[in-house]
């Protein structure tokens, strides 16, 4: 029982670390222009195939260093001639440019890359196990990948909090026309938090790529999820991105990693039904198997009973 | 406009969707008509949220699957003879589910609109799809369920075997569901969807509910969602996961945004031309989502207002009958223009052409040749500066064809 618990922790820490890389650049989006970037997992997946062409060449390690840098550039660049371009129409057209922009990536990777799974590999110098736990190993690349997303979320902070910029950046989200009358160029701020955002979703699809498979539908994968670390954690807020990555990282690992479901409450309950009920299926419906929706359910519950999530401010 | 010229529309709209299978009766024809019905009254109830509302949904499909699968399932109850009931009906079992998930939904979801009101949407979107791979009995797992139109009482002799006779049954629905749906823009509750959408807190100050027109929008745009849900259960017959999921939402948000929010008759051009193209172009390209998602960026970027939009910037132009100078301006223009977009076409599909030899209309090019990648890429290059040479004039025309108008006015 100990074991399963501590692999869920571990494992379940690797998720919620992963995707606060995501959820984090996400974050600071939306609080600087107000909207949603639905094509951000989309960078995500540019990156692991970015690193992926690289690393056929270059190696894993010149993938890891240049992948988020094209991403991070095109970010920019998506910024700077689309979506700022789309802001004079509203929010609503930035989250359908920004919704058309995902569909978009992820046709333009299945034209350049193909339909096909790509054998996208970690490198032999972390395919070692860092320990052994129970009879159980525990890889050195998830290790590294729990250094890496703990390293960036470390430098984030200080960043954002103890650097000029970072500085700069907390002020132009609230009072963007005085930071303007200050002498700084605040669309190039937002043009800058916009690559380097998509930097650090590219960042995290080079180091998840080996691990969940780099394929067209990755994007897709994570996406939603993300948006609901997002919401739960309180839009605009990283530290409730944080937690609320961690949560959701955890709570999807626990669910797998159990094997309670809905016949053992019963039993525990008293009660019985035959399989040839007609909802034999929520009778018989166990919590690995649900494991899917609980992020989905637990971002309903926060919407209606605290629509700003857990540590944000606004509404809006 | 009088009430003779509406009504005439109304008519004319009328004649055409009944007139189209006289015109046009291959098998394929009907398919893509059938699709097109369904199409319409799906998009136009989208629009009743974002276009009228100012509710942007991620889960609109949750409407339209649900009511297709209980109008499946009611099709095998038919069959079965466990109820008689009528096939041409059966989209009214989809509206009701359509609508009673609207009230359930709607009575927590409307509370906000804007960003909150996304996100539950796409919440309640995921979770159900996600569901519905669970609940294996209902829902039938990856294949869906199927069911057979043919039984039950037959109307008039008529036992809906063939797909043009359901493309009448789908006429005849697509009609009343645009009717109504138009009727309900101009009532009370329609009209102050609108003002809602808006400006909220005004609304609440000369004391409507803002929370409770919007719930009442959201509704009627879950039963005609379920509506549309029961015409695909008559014409497939069948009914998978993936008509309830994200993809399906996202179809109907690109319909409806191509074809123009703003307008009512927006959403029935995305749906007629996102149809054909999809029927269409799938037979010549396997690359046709790219070129959907390129078309349905660039309309974001520069028709912020779908096609529909487009036509009606010309209406001071056409009130002021100088349409006319206009017609040359637009040629010049549209010439280089095709020539940009086609070449680009040629450059696209070469890359992914496996043959030898890639025909393209009616030219045979070699993919593996550099001359002819030269070739494309300067035709590509000299109509983009063909372009770009001719849009002062294009500006020009479009400058005066409205100024002078001004003038009249003042």
């Amino acid at each position: 029982m100990l074991e399963v618990f501590i692999f869920a922790t571990l494992n379940g820490l690797v998720t919620g670390l992963l995707l606060f890389m995501l959820a984090s650049g996400l974050t600071l989006i939306f609080s600087m222009m107000g909207v949603l970037n639905f094509a951000h997992a989309s960078f995500y997946m540019l990156g692991a195939y970015f690193a992926y062409s690289i690393s056929l060449y270059m190696g894993f390690w010149m993938g890891l260093i240049f992948a988020p840098l094209i991403v991070g550039v095109l970010g920019a660049l998506v910024e700077r001639y689309g979506l700022r371009r789309v802001h004079k129409s509203g929010h609503v057209a930035e989250l359908v440019f920004t919704f058309g922009l995902a569909f978009l990536i992820e046709e333009s990777v299945q034209f350049f890359w193909g339909p096909t799974t790509k054998n996208y590999q970690y490198p032999d110098i972390l395919d070692f196990p860092l320990f052994t736990l129970f009879g159980q190993e525990f890889s050195a690349y998830r290790g590294f990948m729990i250094a890496i997303s703990m390293g960036i979320f470390i430098g984030l902070y200080r960043v954002l909090t103890h650097s000029r910029i970072g500085i700069i950046i907390q002020a132009a989200i609230t009072h963007p026309h005085t930071v303007s009358n200050l002498g700084h160029n605040v669309p190039q701020i937002f043009m800058g938090v916009f690559g380097v955002g998509t930097a650090l979703a590219a960042l995290a699809g080079v180091i998840a790529g080996p691990v969940l498979t780099t394929f067209p539908g990755m994007a897709v994968v994570l996406g939603s999820i993300v948006f609901v670390i997002v919401v739960i954690g309180g839009l605009g807020s990283l530290a409730g991105a944080f937690i609320a990555s961690l949560l959701i990282g955890l709570l999807q690992s626990y669910a797998i990693a159990s094997d309670v479901g809905m016949p053992d409450l019963l039993n525990l309950l008293g009660l019985s039904f035959e399989r040839s009920h007609p909802l034999n299926d929520l009778w018989t419906v166990t919590l690995p198997q649900i494991a899917p929706i609980l992020p989905y359910l637990l971002l309903v519950l926060v919407l209606i009973f605290r629509p700003t999530g857990l540590l944000g401010k606004r509404e809006e | 406009m009088g009430l003779v010229k509406k009504l005439a529309v109304w008519i004319g709209y009328l004649v055409a969707l009944l007139a189209l299978p006289l015109f046009f009766d291959s098998i394929l024809a009907i398919s893509i008509f059938n699709q097109m019905a369904i199409a319409i009254v799906f998009a136009l109830s989208y629009n009743m949220l974002l276009g009228q509302g100012g509710m942007l949904s991620f889960g609109h499909a949750v409407y339209f699957g649900l009511g297709g699968f209980l109008a499946v399932h009611t099709l095998i109850l038919i069959e079965s003879e466990t109820v008689y009931f009528s096939i041409i009906l059966i989209p009214i079992i989809g509206g009701v589910i359509g609508l009673l998930m609207g009230v359930f939904i709607g009575s927590f979801s409307t509370r906000k609109a804007g960003t909150v009101f996304a996100m539950i949407s796409l919440g309640i979107g995921e979770l159900i799809a996600a569901s519905s791979l669970i609940f294996y009995s209902f829902f039938g797992g990856e294949a869906g369920i199927s069911g057979d139109r043919t039984f039950g009482p037959m109307f008039f002799g008529i036992d809906f075997a063939r797909d043009v006779q359901i493309y009448y049954v789908a006429a005849v629905w697509v009609f009343i569901a645009t009717v109504f749906m138009y009727l309900f823009t101009q009532t009370p509750a329609g009209r102050m969807a609108n003002a809602v959408r808006d400006n909220p807190e005004r609304a609440e100050f000369i004391g409507y509910s803002a929370r409770k027109v919007r719930f009442i929008s959201f509704c009627a745009s879950g039963l005609f969602a379920g509506i549309a849900g029961g015409l695909f259960a008559l014409n497939y017959e069948f009914i998978t996961e993936e008509n309830l999921n994200a993809a399906t939402s996202g179809r109907v948000l690109l319909m409806a945004y191509i074809g123009g929010l703003g307008y009512f008759i927006g959403p029935i051009i995305g749906a007629v031309v996102l149809t054909l193209m999809n029927s269409l172009l799938s037979n010549y390209s396997q690359l046709w989502m790219l070129y959907l998602g390129i078309m349905f960026l660039l309309t974001v970027m520069f028709l912020p207002r779908g096609f529909a939009g487009f036509i009606m910037m010309h209406e001071l132009a056409w009130v002021r009958g100088k349409l006319r100078n206009l017609a040359l301006p637009y040629l010049i223009t549209s010439i280089p223009t095709v020539f940009f977009v086609l070449a680009c076409v040629a450059m696209i599909e070469m890359s992914h052409a496996d043959e030898e030899v890639f025909h393209y209309l009616g030219m045979e090019l070699n993919p593996a040749a550099v001359m002819t990648w030269l070739i494309t890429a300067v035709i590509a290059a000299a109509s983009l500066f063909a372009i770009r040479k001719s849009l002062p004039q294009l500006r020009e025309a479009w400058d005066s064809a409205n100024a002078i108008a001004d003038d009249e006015e003042g």
